[in-house]
Order: structure tokens, then C-alpha cells, then sequence
């Protein structure tokens, strides 16, 4: 019990100067009929050496990309973290604060935010951020609920090439509120301009698209960002990989209205796809429309600047009903961590995870693409993630280079019934030319055994 | 000392500190990989700083931050506890950091097997039949409750249901997730004893009512005697009811929100169960719900073969749907997990009866110097009101909580709930000392003395902190909301 300081002999003497016997009479407004009348059942308490063999008997039963070859991306991407940005973020003054609500003692977390805002505006090209959402998938939402506006109401489209979770959740959230989700059909990898004509409308409040998208692929985003502003509504980009953006031009660049972010590769650990960090950045008009906190620069009454959470008549602790999100809560320490992340790297830095990225990807698609049986999914630029038709289903091929520990990426017919033996594969600054070489060298193995297989499908 | 310049005003052009190795593979030039109007021109304009100055600016930063490793951190309704350090090892174990979410079952069953065992338990705690761990924050889990509200009604076919009530002492985001479920928010009154007024609510009771939002104990720290018939009268007009979690720590061992007669409960994870609050998130906010909800829960759900061997099953055709990618803020989950796993039944209970006794302890002694406009056992926390020391010296709640941060502790929350004029609502945790307590008593009552005897004083706090009061003002009228390399 040691995380309740007090002794049992301590309590007693609190109870007797409470004028009471025992703690009972301290819970006698919690009527009999709702007590628990037994002890939770739950196992028992563990001592913290206990824990710790428990836990890492758990820990252990996962195999961790320190003793796998992973080309998996798909949302989530393994990138380099920096020492510095762990050891800073584990500085408890920052970790076991809360939201900064009394400035004056919370100028650290408070000037933080103030310089990652400052980053996610210098990432996307865009006017203004916020101090962050969960993830990259409910700042999509959010997007669109600035986009619909307090009626709730009209159609949001979005590409089938957006990340399909991200899909899902805009539609329990359209439904929830109450607006049309339509999906836009996807043309060799892209977003199908034709589709989105065809689907423009005078109820559009915006169009969602994903740069690079789920498949890896540059989309065509001026001329998206055309046709989206021919009507009235708002050219949302979601991110999955914002390290693309130290190569890519920003959205702002394009005219992007709204830029929701997942930031996850920016120094946090994948941690199974959570916690993650939404980064959310717009046109300065829609600054009121801004759902979540902000970190603002001012003065104090002693002449100095200072730091504070402002325009906070947006948020549901003043506005309730009409706030413009229910977020209280947000993701203000991976916040820190990418802006840390950001720092140590720096302007070079940066640059230069983006260019490892492209550069390895495109060497191992070039390698890739010589396997007798394999070819591009599609013939589209792309980044640092790029889909690849197999000779045969991807299934098959990821149970046999298990056994190699490697796993070559992602099988895109789980998401795409049309992208039979698909798979699509990442590569980051984290996979070597040694594990690439060995990933083509595996496939190849796979499947030449495979072409005497009466399965096999050229 | 008392200002830290911006990450873009330190270091000098071309150093960097952190580098990669050299690229091993062959380069070729960028133009030949991307259309160059795909390209963007220049580098993102991102500092230029060695390890050092990075290591020192955010030390700075975090020695201008408090937290609840620096002090008593009594903010009522937040629940700062102190968080275990344990819980931040197991979370850095590789096995559980260095997971790809996507990862096949079988490479990562230790991280199903936490998720399961953990639903099992927040099910057993809230007296819930299944738990999603996906929502990652309170407010998260409310509108994946009101949701799955939505969504039940819907199956019955029945359609016109559109308000959700909700008391006058709740959070304000309650009202707000209602909004985003296409709800109207209706407001029911408090009664005297700081309860919800029955009376009001039997008036607003319709078959429009899709449910009811209720804290319990609610935020003025106080236990809804009547809870058991509120939720019988919800209930006859077909209406659901959430149950918010943020006060759980009250709760635990003692009564569960099932037994209540709640539908759908969250709970907040990092109030709750010791996760750090992290200067405003990352948490978890999962959600328990009834037996008859369990089809709208969002997918996946973790499950166990008899093989032992565990599974992720994908939500049926009535499931709203996920709520966010992925399967949750698991980091989060690991400290949550750990913490049950280190306090076991009695221990929980312990946490809750230890909770409950500090804030009463604290309430008794502080009630001659401020008025105590609910004078009754509290559970969790309690509020005060600074009206007697504004109506006869000036002296407003804002002015004693930054006269407390002068004392080297945090404010409690001020001016919440709504219902109380200048109010301040305390919640010490069951994790702080009594002479922890006697010392914050001390301070309040000095606070009080200063505001008869010199109201200045206080209304010029704080004078200790490396920066004074701020012009929110100023903030809010002239935003300034990034550095930009042409302004000072």
C-alpha cells in the first residue's frame, strides 16, 4: 500500500478529529441497496517485483520490431527517436502536470505548445494550430465538423484512398451528427478526379483526401484542391506520415483550408498504435472554429512575456452545448515530444529522415519490381510506402518470411477486394540496405518455390 | 532568469543535434523520384540547435512547470494523484513500445492479453457486462456512449428521442459530447442538499428523453442519495443513462455505476488509475456497458480461444463503428493495467475510503474561514465559496488561488461548478500526507487572514512564480499563437 502515505493508525486519528468512529460513516449517502457488498473480484495485489516479472512475461510475449524486419507503415511508421526526446518527456514536471489552467505555474508545458504550434504551422504551411487532438484519424473528424458547422449537416466527401480506419470513424461520427459521408472511388492508386465531379455538389462542405494516401501515392492535389474550391467546400488534407512533409510541398502551399495530421512518427513510440498525437492546423479565418486548446503569447502584469491558453470561448468548459468539440483532454505530452523530436533534428535533420525515407523506398520498389512475378500496383509518384502486386496472395508470403522475421508489409486485400495480392510496403530511415536486400532476396525464395504451386496466379 | 527564450531563437545556422547514419543505398537525384511541383522549395524552417541547447531549454521548461511531483496538486475534479513510477518503466519495456499495431495476432498476444484482462477488470469495477478500450479521453468516451445511446434507440425503431439531460453541475463536456450526437442538452436543476432535483426532473421526463448524463458523486463532490430512483424514473420513459466517471475514484470497491442502475459508464484512466496527466493528455477514457448495449460497442473487441491463445473479433453489423484508429491510447492502458494489477480489491477500496477521508478532512478544517454551501459529508472532494471574502474584502476565488501558488502549492479548480458562486473545488487524492493536508490548511487560513487584513496582497498574487498574472485579454484579442521569424 504504498501509494497512500498515511498509516491505518494515522486515518484513525483523522477519523476521530472528523468526530467519527470509522470510515463507514463517511459513506453513509451512498444508500445500502447500490453497495458492493463484497470485495471487487480482482486478482490479488502484487507487490511492485511481482509486477515487474508479470509484465515482462507480457512484454516478452510480443515480438517487437527490435527483433523483426518490418516494412509495415499503413498509419503507423517506425522512425528514429532521438535519446534526448525520451529523457526530456520523462521530466515528471512536464508528466505529471496537468492541463496548464493556472499559467503562472505552468509556462513551461505552456511555451512548449506555443513552439509546436509554431512547428505543425511550419510543417503544413498553414496559419494556425492547435495543442493537439487523440489522433490523426479523430483530427480528421474534427476537420470535418468545423467543416459542416454547428448545423451538423450536409455531405462530406472523402477518397477511398484515405486510411480505411480513418474511413471508419468519420462514419460513426457522420452518423452520430448527423451530416452525409460519400466516398470518392479511387483510379490507379489516386483518388478519381472523374468520381469527385461527379460528386461535387452544392451540399458540399468539403472533401477529404489523404497526401501521400493509404497506398503510399501522390495524389493530384491542385487539381483536387480546384475543383473542391469550384463549389463551397473546404479542401481537408489528412496526414498518416507527416515525415513526408520535409520533402513534400506543404499543404498550405495548395491551398489546403484544414490539415489534420497523425504525429505519431515525430519521436513517439508506435506503443501498438497508441497513445497517438492528432495534429490539427487551419487557414487563420477558421481560427474560431478551432476545436480543442490553444497556447497563446502575452504579457504579465510584471512587463514580462508570457504564456496562456486563450480563445478559450470555444471550448465546452465555457460554451457547453455550442462549444465547437467536446475535447478536454488532448495529447499535450506527444505534443512535447515532437516538438522536441523536431528541435534536435532540426532544419538538416529533418531534410534529411525525409530524404533517407524517399531514397530507400524507391530502392527497395526498384529491386522489388525485378521479382519474376511482381510489378507496381500502380504508377504513381510516392513517398516512403508504395503497393506491390504479388504473384500470389500476400497471406501466404507473410507466413513464409515470418519464419525469416521479416514482415513485408501490409496485405491491402483486407481493406480492397479488387487489391487481391497486394501488398504494401513501407520503408523509413529505420530498415537498412541489408534488410532490404534480404526482403527481396525472401520474396524471391517465396515464390519461385511457389511457381510449381498449382495455386500460383501470374 | 525569469523569461526562457523560443527553441527558434537559440542555437546558430548548421548545427544540428541529432544525425543519421549516411544513406546506404545508392542516392539519385530528387527530381528523378518526385514531380517537382510535388517538392516542396525550402527545408521546413525548423531551429538549427546542438543536444545541449535542446537538453537545457526543455530542462528550463519543465523547472517552470509544476506538477505533481513538485507539490499538492489539489485540482477538484482532475484527480491528480501521484503516479507510480513503475508504470512509466513497463510502458518503456520494448516488448510493448516497439509494437506495430498492425502486427499479426500471434507476435503480439501479451499486448491482447493486457487489453483483455484490463476490460475484464474495469468491467468487474464499473459492474459493467463488456468495457472498449478504445475512447482516449473522458470526453471521448462520452460521445462513444451517447452514440451507442443513439444507436440502441435506432434499433428499436424508435427515432424521435433527441434530448439528453443533463444537471446543472456537470462537466461542461457532457453538454458539448451531446451535441456532436445530434442531441439537445437539457438542463435539470440541483436541489439543496447539491443532488439532482427530482422534482424538476419528473417535469422534463418525456418519451423524447434519450438519457441522462449524471457524475456520481457529482462535482460538488457530493453522493446522489437519490440515485436509485433517478434512474428508475429515466428508465420508465425508455431513456438510458451514462454514468461520468471523472469522480470513479470515490467509487471504487464501494458502489459500481452498474448497480446504479447506469447503462454506459467511462472512466477516466488517467484520473482514476494513476496514468499522469502529462500537462493534458495522453489518457483513456474507456466505456462499460449493460448487457443490452454490447452490440454497439465499437470494434475490435480482445478475446480468448480455449487455447489460450488471444484474438482481436471485429464489431457486428449493429456496432456504431471505431472511434479512432487503432486499438486505443495502449501506453496509457500498460499504467492503467499496472495499477490495478499493484492495488488488487483491497487496495482499491483502500485508495477510495483514503480519497474520501482526506477531503473531509480537509473540508472540516477549512469551513470557519470559507463558507461551505453544501454542508455535508463529501465523498471525493468538496467546494467552497469565496463569496464571504469577496462580498467583504474584495477578495475573489481567482485571487486565493494564486495567492496559494505563492505557498508552492497548485490551485484547486476555481469558478466550477457553475452553481456556486466563486467556487473552489478541492480534491487532495488519497496519495498526499496528513502533514501535507495541515500544511495546506495553514495556507488557506493565512490566505483568509490576509484577505481581512490586507486584500492586496492577495489580489496582487502571486509573487513567487517566474511569471505574474497573465493578460488573458490581451491574449484573446491580439491572438498570437506562433513565432514567426520576422516578429519580436
Amino acid at each position: 500500500m504504498t501509494y497512500i502515505p498515511n498509516t491505518p493508525a494515522e486515518q484513525e486519528e483523522m477519523l476521530r478529529s472528523l468526530g467519527v468512529t470509522s470510515i463507514e460513516d463517511l459513506l453513509d449517502s451512498v444508500p445500502e441497496e447500490v453497495r458492493l457488498k463484497r470485495p471487487l473480484n480482482l486478482p490479488a495485489a502484487l507487490t511492485e517485483l511481482e509486477l515487474l516479472r508479470l509484465l515482462r512475461g507480457m512484454a516478452e510475449r510480443n515480438v517487437d520490431l527490435d527483433h523483426l524486419v518490418s516494412f509495415l507503415g499503413a498509419g503507423t511508421y517506425d522512425h528514429f527517436v532521438p535519446s534526448v526526446v525520451d529523457q526530456l518527456v520523462k521530466r515528471s514536471e512536464f508528466y505529471t502536470s496537468y492541463t496548464p489552467y493556472q499559467p503562472e505555474v505552468s509556462q513551461g508545458m505552456l511555451q512548449a505548445i506555443y513552439e509546436y504550434q509554431t512547428m505543425v504551422c511550419q510543417l503544413t504551411g498553414m496559419d494556425v494550430a492547435n495543442a493537439s487532438l487523440y489522433d490523426g484519424a479523430t483530427a480528421t473528424v474534427e476537420a470535418a465538423l468545423l467543416a459542416v458547422g454547428p448545423s451538423g449537416r450536409g455531405d462530406v466527401l472523402v477518397s477511398r484512398a484515405v486510411d480505411p480506419q480513418y474511413r471508419q470513424v468519420l462514419r460513426t461520427y457522420a452518423h452520430g451528427r448527423g451530416f452525409t459521408l460519400k466516398e470518392v472511388a479511387c483510379a490507379d492508386g489516386i483518388t478519381s478526379i472523374e468520381d469527385l465531379e461527379r460528386q461535387l455538389g452544392v451540399d458540399t462542405r468539403a472533401v477529404i483526401i489523404q497526401h501521400p494516401n493509404f497506398f503510399g501515392n501522390l495524389e493530384p492535389v491542385q487539381q483536387i484542391e480546384h475543383l473542391t474550391h469550384q463549389t463551397n467546400g473546404l479542401f481537408i488534407v489528412s496526414i498518416t506520415e507527416p515525415v513526408s512533409l520535409a520533402i513534400l510541398n506543404p499543404p498550405g502551399a495548395y491551398n489546403a483550408d484544414v490539415v489534420a495530421v497523425e504525429g505519431m512518427s515525430l519521436g513517439s513510440s508506435m506503443s501498438y498504435g497508441g497513445p497517438a498525437l492528432g495534429m490539427f492546423a487551419s487557414k487563420a479565418a477558421y481560427l474560431r472554429r478551432l476545436p480543442g486548446r490553444i497556447a497563446g503569447r502575452t504579457v504579465d502584469n510584471r512587463g514580462q512575456t508570457g504564456y496562456v491558453l486563450t480563445l478559450q470561448t470555444r471550448e465546452q468548459h465555457i460554451r457547453r452545448e455550442r462549444a465547437t468539440s467536446n475535447i478536454c483532454t488532448n495529447q499535450a505530452l506527444l505534443a512535447l515530444a515532437a516538438t522536441i523530436y523536431l528541435a534536435v533534428l532540426g532544419k538538416q535533420g529533418f531534410r534529411t529522415v525525409g530524404e533517407q525515407c524517399l531514397q530507400k523506398a524507391h530502392y527497395a520498389y526498384e529491386q522489388l519490381v525485378q521479382i519474376p512475378g511482381f510489378r507496381p500496383a500502380f504508377d504513381q509518384p510516392f513517398f516512403d510506402e508504395f503497393a506491390l502486386r504479388c504473384p500470389v496472395p500476400v497471406a501466404g508470403l507473410a507466413a513464409a518470411l515470418e519464419q525469416r522475421g521479416i514482415i513485408p508489409g501490409y496485405d491491402l486485400s483486407r481493406d480492397y477486394a479488387e487489391l487481391e495480392d497486394t501488398l504494401l510496403v513501407c520503408v523509413t530511415e529505420m530498415r537498412t540496405r541489408q534488410d532490404i536486400d534480404a526482403l527481396v532476396e525472401a520474396l524471391r525464395q517465396a515464390t519461385s518455390s511457389s511457381t510449381r504451386s498449382p495455386s500460383m496466379r501470374a | 532568469m525569469s523569461t526562457e527564450p523560443l527553441i527558434f531563437e537559440c542555437g546558430a545556422p548548421g548545427r544540428q543535434g541529432a544525425k543519421l547514419p549516411a544513406l546506404d543505398v545508392p542516392a539519385r537525384p530528387l527530381e528523378e523520384l518526385l514531380p517537382s511541383d510535388q517538392v516542396r522549395a525550402e527545408p521546413v524552417p525548423l531551429p538549427e540547435v546542438s543536444e545541449i541547447e535542446v537538453v537545457r531549454h526543455y530542462t528550463h521548461l519543465s523547472q517552470r512547470n509544476f506538477g505533481v511531483d513538485v507539490g499538492f496538486y489539489p485540482l477538484g475534479s482532475c484527480t491528480m494523484k501521484y503516479n507510480p513510477k513503475i508504470n512509466e518503466v513497463m510502458v518503456g519495456l520494448p516488448g510493448f513500445a516497439r509494437l506495430h499495431p498492425l502486427q499479426p495476432e500471434h507476435l503480439v498476444q501479451g499486448a491482447i492479453q493486457l487489453m483483455y484482462e484490463l476490460e475484464q477488470m474495469l468491467a468487474e469495477i464499473t459492474g459493467m457486462a463488456r468495457v472498449t478500450l478504445q475512447p482516449s479521453a473522458g470526453a471521448h468516451g462520452e460521445i462513444t456512449g451517447l452514440m451507442i445511446i443513439k444507436a440502441y434507440h435506432e434499433s428499436r425503431g424508435d427515432y424521435h428521442r433527441k434530448q439528453i439531460l443533463i444537471p446543472d453541475s456537470a462537466h461542461g463536456t457532457n453538454p458539448a459530447s451531446a451535441t456532436l450526437a445530434d442531441y439537445e442538452s437539457v438542463t435539470i436543476r440541483s436541489d439543496a442538499r447539491g443532488g439532482i432535483d427530482v422534482e424538476h426532473l419528473k417535469m422534463l421526463l418525456s418519451d423524447r428523453i434519450a438519457g441522462l448524463m449524471m457524475t456520481n458523486p457529482n462535482t460538488l463532490g457530493m453522493f446522489d442519495e437519490n440515485v436509485v430512483e433517478i434512474a428508475r424514473l429515466v428508465h420508465e420513459v425508455g431513456g438510458q443513462l451514462y454514468y461520468d466517471g471523472a469522480n470513479a475514484n470515490a467509487i471504487l470497491g464501494i458502489t459500481r455505476p452498474g448497480d446504479m442502475g447506469f447503462d454506459v459508464v467511462h472512466l477516466n484512466l488517467h484520473k482514476t488509475a494513476s496514468v499522469p496527466h502529462g500537462g493534458g493528455g495522453p489518457g483513456a477514457g474507456p466505456i462499460g456497458v449493460k448487457e443490452h448495449l454490447v452490440p454497439f460497442l465499437p470494434g475490435p473487441l480482445p478475446a480468448k480461444d480455449e487455447h489460450g491463445h488471444y484474438y482481436w473479433v471485429d464489431a457486428g453489423p449493429q456496432s456504431i463503428g471505431r472511434v479512432r484508429a487503432n486499438h486505443g491510447n495502449f501506453g496509457a492502458l500498460v499504467r492503467a493495467y499496472t495499477y490495478l494489477r499493484f492495488n488488487g480489491p483491497d487496495g482499491l477500496r483502500r485508495v477510495s475510503e483514503s480519497a474520501i477521508l482526506n477531503a473531509n478532512y480537509l473540508m472540516r478544517a477549512l469551513q470557519r474561514d470559507y463558507e461551505l454551501p453544501y454542508d455535508r459529508t463529501c465523498q471525493h472532494e468538496f467546494v467552497l465559496s469565496a463569496r464571504r471574502q469577496k462580498e467583504e474584502y474584495g477578495v475573489h476565488a481567482l485571487d486565493i488561488a494564486k495567492r496559494l501558488l505563492d505557498f508552492g502549492v497548485h490551485a484547486p479548480t476555481i469558478y466550477f461548478p457553475l452553481i456556486v458562486p466563486e467556487a473552489m473545488m478541492i480534491e487532495p487524492t488519497e496519495t498526499e500526507t496528513r502533514e501535507t493536508l495541515d500544511a495546506f490548511i495553514g495556507y488557506m487560513r493565512q490566505i483568509a487572514e490576509e484577505a481581512r487584513t490586507n486584500p492586496d496582497l492577495v489580489r496582487g498574487a502571486p509573487y513567487t512564480t517566474p511569471v505574474g498574472r497573465l493578460d488573458q485579454t490581451l491574449a484573446a484579442r491580439k491572438p498570437d499563437l506562433r513565432w514567426q521569424a520576422d516578429h519580436k
